[in-house]
């Protein structure tokens, strides 16, 4: 797993939530690598750790409750989780950028547009006063934002949902950073702006070079963006690959559920396939694989044996011994 | 109600719909200006069938729902409930009809009251109905939950131990206890997760063939209404658009939102139009619509004519009206 050329290098990769007398294993083993230019999607349903995957990285996990049980996290080759608070500082919006759900309440509401994307600049590079404007109004402009210098002296509610959003992007790139991670930065606007605003990522990622974690539960979404996928379920990875093998070829029965269950027009008059109960509570995770109380292949094994992960070579795996070559899976303790 | 053999085949018809809000400002609150949230809207729907009113936020889906429901009243235009005009009647007579109409909401966190058990929730609509006897209300508390598929032992419960697709069951029991012949569902699977949104989506068709409800279906997904409707009116700034079976809309979509609208569907096969959602901004207010036709801002065919006159709708099919003047002339986008 360990590839040099992977720009970020999640190791098995653990977090735990204590509480008094339970333990919630948000992320449980989680392995992964974003490689340079590339878009790696993070998709699953809500609680499937998805989110606390990505504030690990930005070490942005609340340390109690949380605590970061395993794992490394290589960027750039180093491990964050050995970075104490003012290296990471210096990591943190300036070589990784973070774009959250809703812009709105990430926006503080009492400072102006021009204020909030000139702190992100002052707090990491040393620029005078004209030339921190220079740079918000050129970001405003690569973001798509018409009259920049007028936005700039705006004030949040001025602005639309998506011109936020926009705003949003604009502070992640302020720094130039090298991974930017967005979780679901499209989840709340209409799917005309939403359409806009990945367009606008795609085409800022290709001129700076960047590389891209992006967090979804949209299936849709992830068909138009990714370049691979990684499928949560429960804290841990189901399956993950190349787009076009994920989606076209799911090999690991939740991906395969997931697909069924989408809804649109092909499906119209059959029923649509719906995965029976609900996401297993991450205190009370099932033993053996998580899926197996709402799987089609169940066998006796699933209940007792963690999965092992299966390899369709080309960078294809699933945790799913069931399936693979007629049950010849491997099956780990 | 009339009698089953001479049941009206339509169960909700509304012609020319009207709704303006004014804007006031100032010390006297002077009336500024209106705006226009719906203009013009008609349509028909069917016993047993389901129309889906699709368009972005702020287009007037909800406002029309609103004013079905007579919690808003029209300023002009005629409801027709089962060939009865309900926008005349007044509260009392309005009474017996409010059984008939039921909404259910997006947010199934926030529409249920958490200081009372499931069961008290539901026993209200039962109340209303007349039945106030308690063991018959229990009878019928237990149908209704198993007919959304719950177990009868919910109804002790309270709203916050339920998860957020229990919860938009429990919303679809209580508003199936007054027995309603039209369910008015406003966003109903927006806030789901994919698999707990294929549950929900079998659910309403199962009821629907089970109790011959028809549905006013409101979504910005088109995905999901192109898999549940039958017919679709697409509105823009309180204008309906195109309005058409949903296999014509699909197979061939006339206007030009319509055709943006098909083009920012995130799945696995429609292309993102570039050139069309270049000219794609949001839906700016309804505040001081420009005259003519209200689209042509984003419009890629707008020319001169659509400036002036009112659009009005051309008839493209059996079924099938378009506001476009010149998609119809060219007979196609």
């Amino acid at each position: 797993m360990a590839d040099n050329k992977a720009l970020l290098s999640v190791e098995e990769l653990k977090v735990y939530f204590r509480s008094e007398d339970e333990v919630a294993r948000a992320v449980d083993g989680v392995s992964f690598d974003v490689g340079r230019e590339e878009t790696v999607c993070l998709v699953g349903e809500s609680g499937c750790g998805k989110t606390v995957t990505a504030l690990s990285v930005m070490g942005l996990v609340p340390i109690p409750p949380g605590e970061i049980a395993g794992g490394k996290i290589l960027f750039r080759a180093k491990n964050l989780l050995d970075f104490n608070d003012s290296d990471m500082q210096k990591v943190r919006g300036n070589q990784i950028a973070m774009i959250f759900q809703e812009p709105l309440t990430s926006l503080n509401p009492v400072f102006t547009i021009g204020d909030q994307i000139g702190e992100a600049i002052q707090i990491h590079q040393t620029a005078t006063q004209s030339e921190v404007v220079e740079r918000s109004q050129q970001l405003l402009k690569d973001v798509g934002i018409a009259d920049p210098a007028q936005r700039l002296r705006d004030y949040p509610h001025q602005l639309s949902g998506g011109q936020r959003q926009r705003v949003m992007i604009a502070m992640a790139l302020a720094c130039d950073p090298d991974l930017v991670i967005a979780d679901e930065p499209t989840t709340a606007l209409d799917v005309t702006v939403q359409a806009q605003i990945l367009r606008l990522l795609d085409t800022i990622q290709k001129m700076r070079s960047m590389s891209v974690l992006y967090i979804t539960h949209d299936l849709g979404v992830v068909s138009k963006i990714a370049d691979r996928i990684c499928v949560m379920y429960a804290g841990i990875i189901a399956e993950q690959g190349n787009k076009d093998a994920v989606l076209k070829t799911p090999k690991h029965p939740y991906t395969q559920a997931l697909l069924a269950s989408l809804p649109n027009r092909e499906k119209r008059g059959q029923r649509l396939y719906s995965i029976p109960g609900t996401v297993p509570n991450p205190a009370y995770k099932p033993d053996g694989c998580p899926f197996h109380p709402r799987c089609q292949h169940t066998i006796q094994n699933c209940s007792e044996q963690y999965p092992g992960m299966c390899d369709y070579g080309d960078g294809h795996h699933a945790r799913c011994p069931v399936l693979f070559e007629g049950g010849k899976g491997n099956w780990c303790d | 109600m009339n009698e089953m053999g001479s049941r009206n085949a339509t169960i909700l018809q509304v012609d020319n719909l009207k709704k303006y809000f004014p804007i006031r400002r100032g010390f006297f609150q002077k009336i500024t200006g209106w705006v226009r949230a719906v203009e013009n809207v008609s349509f028909k729907i069917k016993r047993g069938k389901t129309l889906g009113l699709v368009g972005e936020s702020g287009c007037g889906k909800t406002t029309v729902a609103r004013l079905i429901l007579k919690l808003l009243d029209a300023d002009e235009g005629q409801i027709l409930f089962d060939a009865q005009d309900i926008t005349q009647l007044d509260e009392k007579e309005m009474k017996p009809l409010r059984k008939e109409m039921q909404i259910i909401f997006q947010d199934p966190y926030g529409s249920l009251n958490p200081r009372m058990t499931v069961g008290q929730s539901i026993a209200e609509g039962l109340k209303i109905s007349g039945i106030h006897n308690r063991s018959k209300q229990n009878q019928r508390l237990e149908k209704l939950l198993k007919m959304v598929g719950m177990s009868p032992a919910s109804s002790d419960r309270f709203p916050h131990e339920f998860s957020g697709g229990q919860r938009q069951r429990i919303g679809i029991a209580r508003a199936l206890s007054v027995e309603p012949a039209l369910i008015i569902c406003d966003e109903p699977v927006s806030a789901l997760d994919v698999s707990i949104q294929a549950q929900i989506i079998n659910l309403l068709k199962d009821l629907q063939s089970q109790l011959e409800l028809s549905y006013l279906f409101i979504s910005h997904d088109l995905n999901v209404v192109g898999y549940l409707c039958d017919k679709v009116a697409v509105m823009y700034k309180g204008h309906i658009m195109e309005y058409a079976p949903a296999d014509a809309l699909f197979d061939h979509p006339f206007h030009p939102y319509t055709h943006l609208l098909l083009s920012a569907i995130p799945d696995t096969e429609h292309k993102i139009d570039a050139e069309l959602n270049a000219t794609a901004d949001e839906v700016s207010n309804t505040l001081n619509p420009p005259s003519g036709c209200s689209f042509q801002e984003r419009c890629p065919l707008n020319e001169e004519r659509c400036k002036h006159n009112p659009i009005e709708f051309e008839k493209m099919g059996p079924d099938h009206l378009v506001r476009c003047w010149k998609v119809a002339r060219n007979g196609s986008y």
